[in-house]
């Protein structure tokens, strides 16, 4: 049980079809276990409808699906025991309080009251609300909602915890307190899947990931990899006014790797990026403002997809 | 890590297992949690809304009524023919108020059926643990009624203490088809339909006054409404004496059970697991 190369879940052909839509169109992708798996890509692209059928409520059309060595369709009550959710919607109890939305839970799991009422109260701790024990959940700030959830769905010590948008809404502090909760659990070797728009959020949390666009994978590997396949090591941004943007590219093209033109900027992929610029400036451009930085999986996305993740 | 996988009893087996765990009592329980916060005057006015019916139409109108007569035809207090059909009617509300407004606002807008859902339930749980939670309201107000019945001597039959099972009875077939309506309903607009189908089978289903009033046809109309059979049954019971036809009222409540039953699990499935 304990190899490290135990695979959790394993999506051959995945599909869902929504009528006439294709939501998720044929993804295959394992997850091993204490592994973080990512799930990125922009609105839409099939990430929550693909965690859906993984959380084994929502039935595949077409494919295969293995979760935990079962079928989803089958022994659905029995998979959704060992999973932990966090839904991209908090859905806490808001009529019981915040301490009885662990406990209650974790019953609706069949785990006896004794075990339940010291777990909640670990839990309490780890999400830092100790002190909101006996608060009604209404009174709790957006990010200490997301925590008490993200707590509730460690009640039954999940093999797999599934985190749909952990922090969209989140301002960037509390942003970081739960980014900083989720490391802990990976160091625990908790298994997670997650989906996220933000490419810094797949950065912190994810050993590896796929990059989906309209129900597709376009990539898989870890962000690093990623990058380093798709994409230079530093970009240089560059902001001409966005009347001149168009006329300064043309000028430029044969500058570094590759360029990609925005409405507000253009970015000039090189290895060296402070190169770029001084190659720049030694032809008589005088940007605006320009700024040198490492590659991201923002930019993996636009290679791939010519498209930004958050539009 | 291990120690609490180690405690889980192990789950229902049986038919249905897909989507029935067999922990429909731990969503009763959430909701006695729920009831510990909320306002126990509006738990209360379920039970003193018959009560205040019967006073004012038992013992104020009832001064200028006589000749009423029970199942058998024998002579009775107009408050003892009304006071089964109050009991009757209010298992139907308090079961039908809880599984229609309160089962939409969870699922429309708290997404609780949504989280109890992600976790071993199934939704045959959770529609049954919603359902024995308003029985076991229903139970309550019911018990407080008839206790008031005897005070009042309007219990006729030796057989009136089953008044309490009946009731619930006519509670669940209210609750189970009241969450399969709801569940297939869009806004608050068709909410209101609801009231404006139960209003008048409280009405005219024979409830204040004898089903003879009406000529043969509409007796047949009303004889086909679920209310009319929950006051009858009821009234064989309290007033007496219990004859077979308490038999077809059950038969006719199972059947209601049943198909709301049915519907509403196929439905949450529906709505929360495709």
């Amino acid at each position: 049980m304990n190899n490290n190369d135990e695979i959790m879940i394993r999506a051959e052909a995945l599909t869902k079809k929504y009528g006439e839509f294709t939501a998720v169109d044929g993804i295959n992708f394992s997850v091993k276990k204490g592994e973080s798996f990512g799930l990125l890509g922009p609105n839409g692209a099939g990430k929550s409808t693909t965690m859906r059928m993984i959380a084994a409520v929502s039935k595949r059309s077409g494919g295969e699906l293995t979760i935990l060595g079962k079928d989803p369709d089958r022994d659905g009550p029995d998979i959704r025991a060992h999973l932990g959710v966090v839904p991209q919607t908090d859905n806490l109890d808001t009529e019981i309080k915040v301490k009885d939305n662990l406990y209650v839970y974790g019953r609706y799991f069949g785990l006896p009251g004794k075990f339940l009422r010291e777990k909640s109260r670990d839990l309490l701790e780890f999400a830092q609300l100790t002190e909101k024990a006996d608060a009604k959940v209404d009174t709790l700030s957006g990010g200490m909602k997301r925590r008490l959830t993200i707590a509730r769905a460690l009640i039954n010590e999940p093999d797999i915890l599934l985190l749909d948008e952990p922090t969209t809404g989140l301002d960037p502090q509390a942003r970081h307190i739960l980014w900083d909760r989720l490391f802990r659990l990976k160091e625990e070797g908790v298994t997670q899947v997650i989906t996220t728009h933000y490419m810094d959020e797949a950065e912190q949390l994810c050993d590896r990931l796929i990059v989906i666009d309209q129900g597709k994978i376009m990539a898989e590997g870890s962000p690093a990899e990623l990058i380093q396949r798709y994409s230079s090591r530093e970009v240089a941004e560059l902001r001409f006014g966005s009347d001149r943007n168009a006329t300064a590219a043309d000028k430029l093209a044969d500058l570094g790797d590759r360029m990609e033109i925005l409405p507000d900027r253009i970015l000039i992929y090189a290895d060296n990026g402070e190169a770029v610029l001084e190659a720049v400036a030694s032809r008589g451009f005088k940007p605006l403002t320009s700024l040198v930085r490492r590659s991201s999986l923002e930019d993996v996305f636009l290679r791939l997809t010519g498209r930004s993740l958050v539009e | 890590m291990s120690e609490a996988k180690r405690n889980i009893p192990p789950r229902y087996r049986g038919p249905f297992s897909h989507i029935f765990s067999g922990r429909a009592h731990t969503v009763v329980l959430r909701s006695l949690y729920a009831l510990k916060t909320s306002a126990w005057y509006i738990v209360l006015s379920g039970f003193f809304e018959p009560l205040f019916y019967l006073l004012a139409f038992g013992l104020g109108v009832g001064k200028l009524i006589d000749g009423v007569t029970g199942p058998a035809g024998q002579p009775i207090a107009y408050a003892a023919f009304i006071a089964p059909a109050l009991l009757a009617t209010s298992a139907m509300n308090g079961a039908f108020y809880d599984s229609t407004w309160n089962v939409y606002f969870k699922m429309r807008f708290a997404r609780l059926y949504e989280g109890m859902l992600a976790t071993s339930l199934g939704p045959m749980d959770v529609a049954l643990g919603e359902i024995v939670y308003a029985l076991l309201r229903g139970l309550v107000y019911s018990t407080g009624f008839l206790i008031v019945m005897y005070a009042m001597g309007l219990v006729l039959s030796p057989w009136g203490f089953l008044a309490v099972p009946a009731a619930l009875v006519i509670a669940f077939g209210f609750s189970a088809c009241g969450m399969a309506v709801t569940s297939y309903l869009k806004n608050f607009q068709e909410m209101d339909w609801l009231n404006f189908v139960m209003l008048p089978m409280f009405l005219f289903s024979a409830t204040l006054y004898p089903i003879t009033v009406y000529p043969p046809a509409i007796q047949l109309l009303v004889k086909a409404l679920p209310l009319w059979h929950g006051v009858e049954l009821i009234r064989h019971l309290t007033i007496g004496p219990p004859g077979m036809a308490v038999l077809g009222h059950l038969a006719y409540y199972a059947v209601m059970i049943a198909v709301g039953l049915t519907f509403t699990t196929r439905r949450l499935t529906k709505l929360f697991m495709s």
